[in-house]
């Protein structure tokens, strides 16, 4: 199941909310062009649902970085929402769960950009 | 990225069929998909004249999976390790590292021309894969 991508705003914050897999050639790119869409368009909070996100591999996780990068660079902030067990797996085997702001719940998500 | 996809799904029939736990699966599954990756991606350099060899082998003792490619091969030694401080956050260089976080072992050949990599999980006896 390839990646699809619904773009939301709550409170000042864009919400994508992401279902399906972030793979080399099945959503990696369509990630990062919709993070650079939100970057280029002067959003500063962007809040990325990962509840429906069933797989993730390691050009995903490239791009999760690169989305984090991407949005420090021009004082933006990406934090991560609803980690699934397979990808909280993969990002705490990789440290990379360190690295991102990660909330279970929508609220306090959005509560921490204020 | 095609002949990726087919890997994986033999790799998936193949875990299922051994009765591999979801679990365990997935992280197989996962680990031989990415070996495909490279093979395509910086082996072949997705060169459509050069292929990619798989082979798939589940018995009750272990899992072993060989991928080779037709490139020019790379050097081990310099593979970043990607959970030092100073590569945290490139957006690269993790494959090999979940690759050898999912097996028991992971040894690479160079072929003439290629690199073949030997991936091997083994199982406790109560894993209860079958042939």
């Amino acid at each position: 199941m390839a990646l699809s991508i619904a773009t939301r705003e709550l409170d000042g914050v864009t919400i994508l909310d992401l279902s399906g897999r972030i793979t080399l050639g099945e959503g990696s790119v369509q990630l990062r062009d919709a993070i650079r869409e939100l970057i280029s368009k002067g959003i500063k909070n962007i809040l990325i649902g990962l509840g429906e996100v069933n797989y993730i591999d390691s050009s995903g996780l490239g791009e999760l970085v690169s989305a984090y990068t991407t949005a420090k660079n021009q004082q933006a902030n990406v934090k991560l929402l609803n980690l699934t067990k397979k990808v909280k797996d993969v990002l705490q085997l990789t440290k990379l769960y360190t690295v991102f702001d990660i909330y279970e719940d929508e609220a306090s998500a959005i509560a921490s950009f204020k | 990225m095609e002949s990726v996809s087919r890997v994986e799904e033999e790799a998936e029939k193949l875990i299922e069929a051994a009765g591999i736990d979801s679990d365990e699966g997935f992280k197989l599954v996962m680990g031989i998909r990415e070996a495909a990756v490279n093979a395509v991606l910086h082996g072949n350099s997705y060169d459509p004249a050069k292929f990619i060899t798989v082979t798939l082998e589940c018995s009750q003792e272990q899992l072993m999976a060989t991928v080779a490619d037709e490139g020019t091969g790379f050097d081990m030694e310099k593979l970043p390790d990607p959970l030092a401080e100073e590569n945290i956050l490139r957006g690269t260089g993790r494959g090999i590292f979940l690759i050898r976080s999912f097996f028991d072992e992971v040894n690479f050949r160079q072929l003439h021309p290629g690199t073949e990599i030997r991936l091997v999980k083994k199982f406790a006896a109560s894993t209860g894969a079958s042939s």
